[in-house]
């Protein structure tokens, strides 16, 4: 039994996207669907319909732009690059995250050096 | 920075949905083709590789909803669902809101206009730069009318230097009669009203001409050259809206006067100062020429310095007013304007109160009254509501168990309210701006500011509330009903009589005998007013004004060099009996009189004649309204007389004689020991020093309602135009036929005699006594017509209320029919079925009305709020109204057919 797919938050699919077209440069929805998909290695559940709604999203905030073009196999289809506002954003939020996952892993070391922790506050040095 | 994006972003979806719509689907299907041609390349079939993209792809429908979400406002778009589904719901159903419409319109129109009217007469500041620095400074209204309400030039001065609150003080001449002005264009003289003003007048008020300037100090010099301010309506209409008019002269009054100025249309003088008329152009007062002598002329505005309070003023003026003399000539009519044992006292009120404080009591009960009818109109277009959403519970049921939450129900039929609601605020607008211009141009009802009532912005932000306010209160009760239903039941079929039905039931009694109890007390409030105006009506005004009129006449009694007004006397009594003796010739003119002031329109008054040899007690300030007439006015007024009238030989040589009212006669028969305390024959005086000065009292008039018909008469006495000087003269006649008839022959008589004589009004005296009762008509209208609104949607209601019963019972009349019960029977029982909600109505809104009567009583004349009369003749009314609505279901029930109504469920 395959563990169970990882659901997806609003906020992490953005950034997930983000990245992606950091990374791939301009693509279309498909396309950034399909990478993600891989990259993730298929652990997150995706509907790949879902990722419109981000894209949608990613453009009114203006950190994504998109232009209609041709795909390789002569396919019309919406492309999208990401912007410098994006890239700004992009990297606030890989920051955060670092941040963030820097805190929860402290917070999940906590029962191994929980002595430790207890030792140095009771010392009022 | 980017939310702000993300938010136009938003909006602009919204606005461009159908392309963003057709571009999704395109990128849709872009995307789906990219997948299958990637699996085909892997290997599959064509068929394989589509439903391995679909399943991949996981909803269609789903994402197109997910990406609308994100792009859109979800609550815009869910209002227009709501809107477009409201608008083909209440399209298939249009009688319903025809009626509905309708209903609201005419609750919502009513309290627009009566809005706009409050805030007209009541709310709004008056017309002039920082109006609530304006004071009103009199004395608190008494008896003698404006005549206590004046003071004299050197009172006027004394205040104005002494006083420490105000950055000025202005006042106009109180005594102008309509049609003083008398424009020489062409052959006949033209008449217009004017009236003089102090020469600050408008600089104080903030008033800026639109053209030409306003008056400065030197205008009203002596000597100085007679100048004149044009009414914006008048120069339009006698002028013609001539934009050289500035510096242009004419002959006003046999002066060559040059026009300065054209006042402003937004300056109406008549609006503020003297409701009911028209002020055609201003002329300044000289305070310090022959006025110094007249007397308590002029009415007394102040503007406050700014941070002085009113209490402050009012101090002020306490400390002023002993030093104000009537005449400085005179030390000893010093200190009269000072307090008496609460008469008199120089009292400064804020000028918006003084104009229309007396109003408020009237308001309030209209604002009360048009409250009562959106109320009635909300309870009706509930109980239609009700109705109609109990036949459309299935729907209702359905759309619950497909998912929709109770608030969405809730929020569905709540825009259906407020899509009511809207249409009936707008054509209630279009009702209520036609009520509001065709009251501004009643310029004959006598209330302050009317002329200035339209619609702006107060009434629109009014409208708006009340309509959304109206909305909640009708749809919410029907929507939480609605929304609150059994799923189960309501989806299955229901027979009549369920637990359910017998619910609405109980509320649709409920909100007919609310609407019942509401449109009762309207009916009493207007009841009451109607009785009170009829008592208005038959007060014994102490003059018969019915075929009696009136025209002022222009006469020239001057004689050069005349010391001591003999022979300008002498002069009088040849031209006034002259113009009497033709007119009396007339056919139809049963007599015919001068008087100088017609009775409920100006007054004056000066002196206190006191009988001969008792003294004149100190604190008695005001004295007797003055009249000065001749031989016959009495008789042409219709005015009963005990003594006898005067006469032509009552000249300037022979012994001064006077009439007084009764009041006046009691009242000195009360100092004075007269036999049998008949004042006739006795000798009273004004000045008790000089013998020439006695007049002898030959005659007695019953009192005159001469400042206002609902009040007390107060004194008044009359002096023989042979023996004293009148302040102008108007003709008065009694006719037989009616006075209009007879208009056109007085005038040409007149101008036969005197050229000069201007085109003066044949005024009847009817529109004198017209005009004095006119708010009290007009508001009494007004509360009837709202009375009878009010009862036409209550008998709507009970029809409506009624006719669904019979409806819903037909299967249980049927089954009655059938066991025996006659035709009769049925109707009968239908019938009293009805009167029963109604009396329980009435009975409570007669409680209602007998608990708030107090706040009618003020506004009533001679008639108790507790008036029985009334209260029984209005519930036999409501029940017989109540009746004849029932009547047609009632009828309906009673032709139903057992069969028929067994068969259909």
């Amino acid at each position: 039994m395959p563990p169970s797919k990882l659901d997806l938050l609003q906020g992490t699919l953005d950034l997930m996207v983000l990245q992606t077209l950091t990374a791939m440069g301009s693509l279309h929805g498909y396309g950034i669907a399909r990478r993600i998909e891989q990259v993730s290695g298929n652990q997150v559940l995706l509907n790949q319909g879902t990722i419109y709604a981000s894209l949608v999203r990613l453009e009114q905030r203006g950190w994504i732009k998109s232009e209609w073009g041709t795909s390789g196999n002569n396919r019309k289809a919406k492309f999208y690059s990401i912007t410098k506002a994006g890239r700004r954003q992009l990297a606030a939020d890989a920051r955060h995250w670092e941040r963030l996952t820097g805190v929860m892993d402290r917070v999940f070391g906590m029962g191994k050096d929980a002595d430790e922790v207890l030792g140095e506050s009771e010392n009022p040095a | 920075m980017s939310r702000l994006r993300h938010t136009t972003g938003r909006l602009r979806a919204f606005f461009t949905r159908r392309q963003l719509d057709t571009d999704l689907d395109a990128e849709l299907t872009a995307h789906i083709d990219l997948a299958v041609d990637e699996y085909i390349e892997r290997g599959m079939t064509p068929e394989q590789a589509r439903r391995r993209a679909m399943l991949d792809f996981g909803g269609m429908q789903q994402a197109r909803e997910q990406h609308r979400e994100a792009r859109g406002l979800m609550s815009l778009d869910i209002l227009l669902q709501d809107l477009k589904y409201t608008l083909r719901t209440l399209g298939r159903d249009p009688g319903f809101t025809a009626v509905a419409v309708l209903i609201l319109a005419l609750a919502i129109g009513a309290n627009i206009a009566v809005f706009s009217v409050v805030n007209t007469l009541m709310l709004r500041p008056l017309p002039f730069q920082n109006a609530q620095q304006l004071l009103w400074i009199a004395p608190p209204p008494t008896k003698c009318g404006l005549s206590c309400a004046t003071y004299s030039t050197d009172a006027y001065d004394e205040f104005r230097a002494g006083s420490r609150s105000y950055q000025d003080v202005t006042g106009y001449f109180a005594f102008s009669s309509s049609d003083n002005l008398s424009l020489k264009l062409g052959s006949a003289p033209i008449t217009a009203t004017s009236i003089d003003v102090i020469a600050n007048f408008f600089q104080m008020l903030g008033v800026q001409p639109a053209m030409g300037r306003t008056f400065t100090a030197d205008d009203a010099r002596n000597g100085a050259a007679p100048v004149i301010l044009l009414s914006d309506p008048w120069w339009r209409r006698q002028f013609n809206a001539d934009p050289n008019i500035v510096g242009k002269t004419f002959d006003m009054n046999g002066h060559q006067t040059t026009v300065i100025g054209v006042l402003p249309a937004s300056f109406d003088f008549g609006a503020v100062f003297a409701p009911g008329t028209k002020v055609d152009a201003i002329t300044p007062l000289n305070l310090y020429g022959p006025p110094r002598d007249w007397g308590n002329i002029i009415t007394m505005i102040g503007r406050l310095k700014p941070g002085v309070s009113l209490a402050q003023a009012r101090e002020d003026a306490d400390r002023v007013a002993p030093n104000m003399c009537w005449n400085n000539k005179r030390p000893g009519s010093c200190g009269s304007y000072a307090r008496h044992n609460d008469t008199g006292g120089v009292v400064p009120v804020p000028l918006k109160d003084y104009v229309s404080g007396k109003l408020r009591r009237s308001l309030v009960v209209l604002w009360s009254a048009v409250g009562a009818i959106l109320l009635i109109a909300c309870v009706n277009l509930s109980n239609l509501l009700l109705a109609r959403s109990a036949a459309r519970s299935k729907e209702f049921a359905m759309r619950g168990a497909l998912g929709a939450s109770r608030g969405r129900i809730v929020r569905q039929l709540l825009t259906e309210s407020l899509v009511l609601s809207g249409a009936g605020a707008l054509l209630g607008i279009l009702l209520a701006v036609t009520l509001i211009s065709w009251l501004a141009h009643q310029g004959a009802i006598a209330l302050p500011l009317l002329s200035t009532l339209r619609f702006d912005g107060a009434s629109l932000g009014w409208t708006v509330l009340i309509a959304v306010s109206a909305a909640v209160l009708f749809g919410l009760m029907p929507g939480l009903r609605m929304a609150g239903g059994n799923l189960h039941e309501t989806l299955k079929d229901t027979s009549a009589g369920s637990g359910q039905s017998r619910k609405h039931e109980r509320t649709r009694s409920v909100l007919v005998v609310t609407e019942v109890a509401l449109a009762c007390m309207l009916l009493v409030g207007a009841g009451l007013l109607l009785r009170s105006f009829m008592h208005v009506l038959d007060v014994d005004l102490g003059f018969q004004p019915e075929r009696a009129a009136a025209i002022k006449v222009e006469y020239d009694d001057n004689v050069p060099g005349d010391k001591n007004g003999d022979l300008s006397a002498q002069k009088r009594a040849v031209i006034f009996q002259q113009i009497l003796a033709r007119v009396s010739a007339i056919p139809g003119i049963e007599a015919a009189g001068f008087v100088d002031y017609l009775p409920l329109s100006q007054n004056r008054a000066w002196g206190l004649p006191f009988p001969k040899g008792v003294r004149r007690p100190d604190n008695i300030n005001n004295g007797p309204l003055v009249y000065v007439v001749t031989q016959d006015y009495l008789h042409a007024m219709g005015s009963r007389l005990r003594g006898r009238d005067f006469a032509w030989s009552d000249g300037p040589h022979s012994q001064n004689v006077v009439l007084i009212n009764d009041s006046y006669a009691r009242f000195l028969a009360g100092y004075a020991h007269w036999p049998n305390n008949d004042a006739v024959g006795q000798i009273i005086t004004n000045d008790p020093s000089d013998p020439k000065n006695d007049l002898r009292v030959i005659g007695v008039v019953d009192d005159v309602h001469e400042e206002n018909v609902d009040g007390d008469a107060g004194w008044q006495i009359y002096y023989p135009a042979t023996q004293a000087s009148p302040s102008g003269a108007e003709l008065v006649v009694r006719t037989t036929l009616p006075p209009a008839t007879l208009g056109a022959s007085v005038l040409r008589t007149l101008r036969d005699l005197n050229p000069k004589q201007p085109l003066a009004e044949f005024r009847p005296i009817q529109s004198l006594v017209d005009h004095a009762n006119s708010p009290r008509r007009f508001f009494m209208l007004l509360v009837a017509a709202f009375a009878g609104l009010g009862l036409l949607l209550a008998s709507l209601g009970i029809y409506g209320v009624i006719s669904y019963t019979v409806t819903r019972q037909t299967s249980e009349i049927g089954i009655r029919m059938a066991l025996g019960a006659s035709a009769g029977l049925v109707q009968r029982q239908v019938l009293v079925g009805t009167l029963r909600l109604t009396l329980i109505g009435v009975v409570l809104g007669a409680a209602a009305s007998l608990a708030t009567a107090k706040l009618i009583a003020s506004l009533l004349y001679a008639t108790s709020p507790w008036d029985g009369v009334t209260y029984i003749a209005m519930a036999l009314a409501l029940l017989g109204v109540a009746a004849f609505s029932g009547y047609i279901p009632a009828r309906r029930a009673s032709r139903i057919s057992p069969m028929v109504a067994l068969r259909a469920n």
